[in-house]
């Protein structure tokens, strides 16, 4: 199993990915914590983009309403929590299997009538919408006024009820998305990952070759879905306040799907590296602004989405790529 | 419920679906010839709206009398959009593009912050509390007046691409990209002069829906979001679609404002939607693509 997931990366990468873990893994010892915050949700994003890379990356059917998964992840723990005292982890438990079998609906309802491009993407948004819509009058989650977990003091960090001090939500973040990485060079490298590979490059041509790509289409999404959930999970109790508004809105799934864009869609580090460049910029941006003095609200994303426009014209294939070959990771052929 | 009061209601929902109509309308142009999808479509409306507003504010100039310079200014700006950077990704995959013009969005979307701030902003015209009564009919002038230029514009763009040699070529692009090609035809001209009247197109209904609606900088995305609802649900590409939809959506989104709660029209928008995509995905209009 491992030889196998190592099979073909070149040892240069191993030790710089190794690097990253060790680094990765002591940094708290030496931020602060407002910097903490600001790679909790690198990770966040990171963690999300890699949940969505396998959807859109791998089988290519660009997702546009991500938020819907992290929200119903989000309202399912929550709601279990706040009206049942069930705690976050057995919420999850609950919370994956309603993700996906809204992913596995929305894909049922779009693969069956082969709605594929931008009519899937509209088809996705309009779902997001439609859950955001319809929780903002659902009295039981709070409605639009939102729902509110009741806070504690962080005297220990106690993993088992997901409250404690954010040092804690960076390991499990560290975690997921440390496995989500293995996880999804698992897939693949399994058949399944080599039929969804099939399936972006050329869904007639997968069929025509026997591959069930309705099945396979579904899988995708509802492993995507399923894991998004436990975003969505984090998200309510890191930040213990959930607004239909927020969790819901398409600037929520623009986020997410911001990520593996920019790091490089469909490949494994790209959208980590994506989420991890993106939240630099934008700090970056609010670090640079500040020491200029400039306080006008809306300068700090002007920028973003200017230094946006450049990566996307001058790195159309997402910066991991590229710097894939040019940091010599990649060893070159003798 | 009287039906005097449902029949109100729903005449006034006809007239607001036909500027939106309009709106969705130049989305449509867009993507029927470029074969793009204008992410920034709603964010481009609210650039018209702020316009007229600005002009409204500084000079107690209408808006329907604005609407001809904004929307010159909007095929200025369309124009140069597509010749300088959208031609560029035309070859590449549809995810690019799409984050090509989100990355416009947000610009835009901050531009018009940092300018005008974040409050809400709208026009007090002479005519803003007049009404026609028509029986036991009560018509807002409002609606009535951005209603009947939303058709006025609409119907000028029909005539265009049906009769002009201009719109025959723009419609010989959309058609066949290589015959165009063939027959000497400078495609990413005319692929400039569609963006240009697409945006155009959405500056005339961003003024017209001014009379209608407020403008924040935010409100973008919520246009744009609406323009893919009814272009999808008239038929991607058709220009009576985007009417049709647009009038359908309005009517929908005014009667379940009646008969729910107005925050929860959009629901209903986006239902109609899902509806369309999985029974008739080309649209109510719309042709199959093979």
């Amino acid at each position: 199993m491992i030889a196998r997931l190592l099979e073909g990366v070149p040892r240069r990468a191993l030790v710089a990915l190794a690097t990253l873990l060790c680094v990765s893994a002591a940094a708290p010892l030496f931020v602060g914590d407002y910097l903490l915050t600001v790679i909790i949700l690198a990770l966040y994003l990171a963690y999300a983009g890699q949940a969505l890379n396998i959807m859109t990356g791998f089988t290519g059917h660009l997702s546009l309403g991500h938020a819907l998964y992290v929200g119903l992840g989000a309202y399912t723990s929550a709601a279990l929590l706040v009206h049942f005292g069930i705690g976050p982890w057995l919420g999850l438990a609950a919370a994956i299997p309603i993700a996906a079998a809204a992913g596995a609906f929305i894909g049922f309802l779009a693969f069956r009538f082969r709605v594929g491009g931008v009519y899937f993407a509209i088809l996705t948004i309009a779902f997001a919408e439609f859950a955001r819509v319809g929780l903002d009058h659902l009295g039981w989650t709070g409605a639009s006024a939102g729902l509110f977990l009741p806070v504690a003091q962080f005297a220990r960090n106690d993993v088992w009820n997901l409250r404690g001090h954010p040092v804690m939500f960076y390991y499990i973040l560290l975690a997921a998305t440390v496995l989500a990485f293995v996880g999804s060079r698992a897939l693949l490298q399994s058949r399944i990952g080599y039929f969804w590979v099939a399936i972006r490059e050329d869904e007639d041509a997968a069929r025509a070759v026997g591959i069930d790509t309705f099945h396979y289409k579904m899988l995708a999404i509802v492993i995507s879905a399923g894991m998004t959930s436990f975003a969505g999970v984090i998200y309510a109790f890191y930040y213990n306040n959930l607004f239909p508004e927020q969790v819901f809105n398409i600037s929520e799934s623009i986020l997410i799907i911001l990520g593996p864009f920019v790091g490089g869609v469909g490949t494994l580090f790209g959208p980590i590296l994506g989420a991890v460049l993106l939240e630099t910029i934008a700090e970056g941006m609010r670090i640079i602004l500040a020491a200029f003095g400039v306080d006008l609200p809306g300068t700090n994303q002007l920028f973003f989405g200017a230094v946006l426009l450049l990566v996307v014209v001058a790195l159309p294939e997402g910066v991991w790529p590229w710097l894939w070959h040019r940091s010599g990771l990649s060893e070159r052929k003798r | 419920m009287p039906a005097d009061i449902l029949l109100n209601v729903a005449i006034g929902g006809l007239l607001t679906g036909l500027v939106y109509g309009l709106m969705a309308l130049g989305l449509s142009v867009i993507f029927g010839v470029v074969r793009v999808v204008n992410f920034a479509h709603g964010e481009m409306m609210t650039v018209a709206m702020y316009l007229a507003v600005a002009l409204f504010s500084a000079f107690h100039l209408d808006p329907l009398v604005m609407m001809v310079p904004i929307a010159a200014v909007l095929f200025v700006f369309g124009y140069a959009l597509q010749a300088g950077l959208i031609n560029l990704f035309i070859t590449r995959p549809e995810h690019s593009q799409f984050l090509l013009l989100i990355a416009i969005a947000i610009i835009i979307t901050n531009l018009l912050l940092i300018i005008f701030g974040p409050d809400s902003q709208n026009v007090q015209t002479a005519y803003a509390y007049k009404s026609f009564q028509i029986g036991p009919l009560i018509v807002d002038a409002t609606k009535l007046y951005a209603g009947l230029a939303a058709v006025i514009v609409a119907g000028g763009l029909f005539v265009f691409f049906r009769y002009s040699l201009l719109g025959t070529a723009i419609r010989a692009c959309a058609d066949n990209y290589t015959g165009a090609l063939v027959v000497g035809l400078d495609v990413n001209k005319f692929y400039a002069l569609t963006f240009g009247i697409g945006a155009a197109c959405v500056g005339a209904a961003g003024c017209i829906m001014l009379l209608i609606f407020d403008v924040t900088p935010a409100v973008g995305p919520a246009y744009t979001l609406l323009a893919f609802v009814i272009v999808i649900t008239g038929g991607l590409g058709s220009m009576p679609g985007a009417l049709l939809g647009g009038v359908l959506i309005g009517l929908t989104e005014a009667i379940a404002g009646l008969l729910f709660s107005p925050s929860a029209k959009s629901m209903f928008a986006f239902a109609i939607l899902a509806l369309v995509l999985l029974f008739r995905p080309q649209g109510i209009v719309g042709r199959r693509s093979a």
